[in-house]
């Protein structure tokens, strides 16, 4: 019998990379089955592909800068930056816009800056947002949600993928859209009349909300992050939307439910906010941070052209976490505050 | 100075010392209105032309004015030849004067017209002056078309549109389509894609000094050829 003999510390840490990357994926989970129970399996076509060419531009980086390859394709990075690209991206893409966003993804946002870790702004949002501003309407065309249409089978949503000139699909207006459009009606005639809005913030997006939401909840359990961004975010949010509800006049942003509940908020709030590269470290400037993000997120979706708020305001505050560290340095044990 | 090195100074224009993505000056222009080939190859034109005027008349006064009062006279000098060419330009090409708009009157406060013009038209000779000009301008202008054509075929798939701007309407089929049905790349035309290319010239640029150098450096390691016997004792079995 062979004994090992360590010497103490005997406490080990389980939280390496490649475990924590893992948990993220494994939380993504949910909101992807609801995702493709709401509007088919355009997502996990986008997914699939999505994974591949990040897989294969994370190979082509690590390669030209002399990286050991095997190592840090192991250790699940690009496929979190790949998984969060393609669940924010319109089903129904064509092969190229995925491709071109994941490759803007990896190698500008992420090894252009130096590789995992080095990266100031976050990769996946980074892509998102070079799609947005380049091919507007591809990026706005989203497929009516289960119940308000047919969806496309799986062969229709591999040849949505790949052959895009031989498809012919069927976009809606998310609602999103329709709050911002909507100019003369009150809330409770605009809910009742757009069978879009669902029950409290639109057909299937509610859902993909709260499946998100609990993907999160698992991963603040699991002590992957601190709950103070994803919170102080929500809670902005949620402020923001209460002062200019309005009473649910024609003139009102949407109710803070709403707001909550749609779009991309909870996916930004626990797997876009807390990631720990770009964002605020110390815990108050994480408190400023995640504040920051939900108030801008109010004020470009209710004043923006752009569908939704959460990349921009995501891109914004990584340009403005270095500067929250620099005022939110905590006292260390011994010396005076800010000495 | 009559040791002037018309090599060095090609050589400083073109590469070691290129105004845009070596000493970085310019970058307004240089950033703004590179979208498409036209308007990189106008601007450039417009540039190259300036810095040989205002270099050819800067050498020539450069003992009259006092140090004192030389920049004034000097931003005189570029504004008045901006002026010519802009009249130029609104004479022989509107459409494109139209195109590059408030960025043809900015040419007086791009710094390298200034800065060739105080570091070297005001030490040096005519001829040497308006050469340093020529290639300077060269260079810029060089950068400006690379630039352009990068962002014109990434964003939208095509080459030399609308060349009929400048080159009169014997140009207007130049343009080279290289994909149909391209969805137009609008990141590669706007202000970011602008950044991101100029970035990319400037890092090829490095790879290629970097590994010139190494080369250079592997040569002169060369190991002295002959060799070098060890002195020995007793016999060796």
């Amino acid at each position: 019998m062979a004994l090992l003999r360590v010497t103490s510390p005997h406490a080990h840490g389980p939280a390496s990379t490649p475990r924590v990357m893992q948990k993220v994926l494994l939380a993504t989970v949910p909101g992807i089955i609801a995702l493709t129970h709401f509007f088919g399996f355009g997502i996990l076509v986008n997914l699939v592909w999505a994974c591949i060419v990040a897989l294969a531009c994370e190979a082509l980086a690590l390669a030209l800068r002399r990286r050991p390859i095997g190592f840090y394709l192991r250790d699940c990075s690009a496929l979190v930056t790949a998984t969060l690209l393609a669940v924010a991206l319109p089903p129904y893409s064509p092969w190229w816009l995925i491709a071109v966003g994941v490759a803007c993804a990896i190698l500008l946002a992420k090894h252009l800056y130096g590789g995992l870790g080095y990266n100031p702004f976050n990769p996946a949002m980074a892509g998102y947002v070079i799609l947005l501003i380049s091919f507007p309407v591809q990026m706005t065309a989203w497929a009516p949600p289960r119940g308000l249409g047919q969806l496309p089978g799986f062969m229709e949503a591999l040849q949505a993928c790949f052959w895009p000139p031989g498809y012919d699909g069927v976009t809606m207006a998310t609602p999103l859209d329709l709050m911002k459009q909507n100019t003369g009606l009150l809330m409770t005639d605009l809910y009742a009349q757009t069978p879009q809005f669902g029950r409290w913030a639109g057909l299937g997006w509610e859902w993909v909300n709260i499946a998100f939401l609990a993907g999160g909840a698992w991963l603040l359990y699991q002590r992957i992050f601190t709950w103070h961004a994803p919170l102080a975010m929500l809670a902005s949010l949620t402020l923001f939307a209460a002062i200019f509800y309005d009473g649910g006049s024609s003139a009102s942003g949407g109710s803070p439910l709403f707001h909550l509940l749609s779009g991309a908020t909870m996916f930004g709030a626990f797997f876009i906010v807390t990631d720990p590269v770009t964002s605020a470290v110390s815990v108050r400037g994480r408190l400023v941070y995640g504040a920051m993000i939900g108030a801008l997120v109010y004020i470009i979706r209710v004043r923006g052209n752009y569908p939704d708020a959460v990349a921009f305001a995501v891109l914004i505050m990584n340009f403005a976490a270095p500067f929250i560290d620099n005022y939110t340095r905590p006292r260390t044990y011994g010396h005076k505050a800010g000495g | 100075m009559s040791d002037v090195s018309y090599r060095e100074l090609s050589l400083n224009g073109l590469w070691k010392n290129n105004p845009a993505i070596v000493q970085l000056l310019g970058l307004c222009p240089l950033l703004a209105v590179t979208g498409t080939v036209v308007n990189a190859i106008g601007l450039a034109a417009a540039t190259t032309l300036v810095l040989v005027c205002s270099n050819t008349s800067v050498s020539i006064i450069r003992n009259i004015v006092s140090d004192a009062i030389r920049l004034p006279a000097f931003v005189m000098i570029i504004a008045s030849a901006v002026t010519c060419i802009e009249l130029l330009m609104q004479a022989f090409a509107y459409e494109l004067y139209e195109i590059l708009g408030i960025f043809l009157p900015l040419i007086t406060t791009n710094c390298v017209i200034l800065g060739r013009a105080d570091g070297f038209a005001s030490r040096n000779g005519v001829v040497p002056a308006a050469y340093d000009g020529l290639i300077m301008g060269a260079g810029f202008g060089l950068v400006l078309v690379l630039l352009g054509a990068l962002r014109e075929l990434l964003g939208t798939g095509a080459l030399f549109a609308n060349m009929d701007l400048l080159f009169g309407s014997d140009a207007a089929h130049w343009k080279i389509t290289l994909v149909n049905d391209y969805p137009n790349f609008l990141l590669a035309i706007l202000p970011p894609g602008a950044f991101i290319f100029t970035g990319l010239i400037i890092a090829g640029k490095n790879l290629i000094d970097a590994n010139i150098k190494r080369r250079r450096d592997a040569l002169k390691a060369r190991p002295v050829k002959g060799s070098k016997r060890v002195r020995v004792t007793g016999h060796i079995s």
